[in-house]
């Protein structure tokens, strides 16, 4: 492990992280039954991850499958475009459906500003006119929202300094995920 | 973390790097997804004004730029030189000029003299991409084309591209030389030895007069048109005999051991260097070739914005 993450606090360990994933697929399943009229949304590339673990976890403990997903990436929607010195490369985007009329859950890794989700919003309109958006995510820093938007599933909210950040460290195909803060952001 | 382009303009192939050229395809690959979508755009250039400046005829490179354009939401003014002041006397940096001060960011330029590019980028500070100038480059063509033949061949290290026709003429087979020798193909010219500049071995290509030999050799055929417009003098005794040495039709592309893939930046002179039975054959891309051009502009336009502050 490199030294930078000796000095990172460990706020989920993959034994609540396991649990945190099967708690959000059940919630899932009791406001969406057989996922018939709904569609889960990853946005790219936290994600995308988690909405894989999910959906896993819904095979598993609840035996549903099939559910209709996509991957978004909403790099060409990002209002900080030139402003930031986010990369502006993009990752792909596979939604070989439309949302219209479809309960949509938006599955994104840390919600943060909030203006990544604003984003993905804009970019599913793109695909449809959705019968309502639901938003699940990992991790909430509940103080640090630039735009009034809230998540419906929440695995864990954590109250954080501005300059410090949230990593998840994925375990994609294993269950030792985590989540760790750091003071700031190293490259 | 990618840093995005190494330059705010596109002037031509031979300024910009491999990672230019591969940053630009990954992002045209997520372009061509958006334009396939039921509803084609995205808002990354809704706050940019660019000015197509067109000082010589186009069709399908303007119509693609402006698709480009619109599709990322920006906002355009066009310009073609006939209906202009230009034909009043005006100066190439006062037209300009007089377009920024309307608060343009970018300028997509066609201009008959090569190297106008590199003039007005040395006056101006809007980004500025080449859309042909010339006999010099055509950098969105050569990478439209390039990105079309990876989709279909993969990686291009060491694949063999014949670019035949008026390489004399021909600003679409110089940026194709630079291009595909960036991406490490092998590339092969042909045509008839009026129409081959003298010293283009030096660009590292090989010469072949004889257009069977060269069909034979090669993966894809990349056929360029005989630019009647340009040539001065005559080049070739009659287009009939043309075609007769160097037209590529059906008959000989089922003559030869494999298949090849056969490409045209259009417009076809049927008949001429290109049959209608070949153009329309499975052999041929040429309509990949456009709809590639959409997404591989669109990519250029949004790297390039990404270079403003």
């Amino acid at each position: 492990m490199q030294p930078i993450m000796e000095k990172a606090k460990l706020i989920l360990d993959s034994k609540r992280f396991a649990l945190t994933i099967d708690r959000l697929s059940y919630e899932l399943v009791e406001n969406h039954g057989d996922f018939s009229h709904s569609c889960i949304v990853g946005i790219q590339d936290g994600g995308v991850i988690l909405m894989d673990k999910i959906l896993k976890a819904l095979n598993e403990k609840s035996n549903i499958s099939n559910i209709l997903n996509g991957k978004l990436d909403i790099t060409f929607y990002r209002d900080d475009f030139r402003k930031s010195s986010h990369p502006i490369k993009a990752s792909s985007t596979e939604m070989d459906f439309l949302v219209e009329g479809r309960r949509v859950i938006l599955v994104d890794d840390v919600l943060y500003t909030g203006r990544t989700i604003l984003a993905a919003m804009t970019a599913l309109l793109d695909f449809g006119r959705p019968a309502s958006i639901e938003l699940l995510t990992l991790i909430d820093r509940r103080f640090n929202r630039h735009i009034p938007i809230q998540a419906d599933y929440l695995g864990m909210a954590i109250d954080t300094m501005d300059h410090s950040y949230v990593k998840v460290e994925w375990d994609i195909k294993g269950n030792s995920d985590c989540v760790r803060m750091l003071k700031e952001k190293k490259n | 973390m990618s840093q995005g382009l190494s330059t705010k303009h596109l002037l031509g192939i031979k300024y910009i790097t491999l990672d230019d050229i591969n940053l630009i395809f990954d992002t045209a690959r997520e372009f061509k997804e958006v334009i396939n979508r039921p509803i084609k755009k995205v808002p990354s250039l809704r706050d940019i004004t660019i000015a197509n400046l067109f000082f010589e005829n186009s069709t399908r490179t303007r119509i693609s730029f402006e698709l480009a354009e619109k599709r990322l939401s920006a906002d355009i003014v066009n310009f073609s030189a006939s209906s202009s002041s230009v034909s009043k006397g005006e100066t190439l940096l006062d037209t300009v000029n007089n377009i920024l001060s309307m608060k343009v960011d970018m300028v997509v330029m066609r201009h008959p003299a090569p190297g106008a590019h590199f003039f007005l980028a040395n006056h101006i500070d809007a980004n500025i991409i080449n859309a042909g100038d010339g006999t010099h480059e055509h950098p969105t063509q050569a990478l439209l084309d390039a990105y079309s033949m990876q989709e279909k061949l993969g990686n291009l290290t060491g694949k063999k591209i014949a670019i035949i026709g008026d390489i004399f003429h021909s600003r679409v087979a110089l940026s194709n030389i630079f291009c595909l020798k960036e991406l490490g193909a092998e590339v092969t010219v042909c045509g008839p030895p009026t129409l081959i500049p003298k010293y283009i071995t030096e660009l590292g290509v090989k010469v072949e007069y004889n257009l069977h030999k060269a069909l034979q050799w090669c993966d894809v055929a990349n056929i360029l048109r005989i630019q009647l417009e340009r040539q001065d003098i005559k080049y070739i005794p009659s287009l009939r005999e043309y075609a007769l040495y160097y037209g590529v039709n059906k008959a000989l592309l089922d003559s030869l051991d494999k298949e090849i893939i056969i490409m045209h930046p259009g417009p076809i002179n049927r008949g001429v260097e290109l049959s209608s039975d070949a153009a329309d054959s499975h052999h041929s891309i040429i309509l990949d070739q456009v709809e590639n051009g959409v997404a591989v502009r669109m990519a250029v336009l949004y790297l390039l914005a990404g270079k403003r502050n």
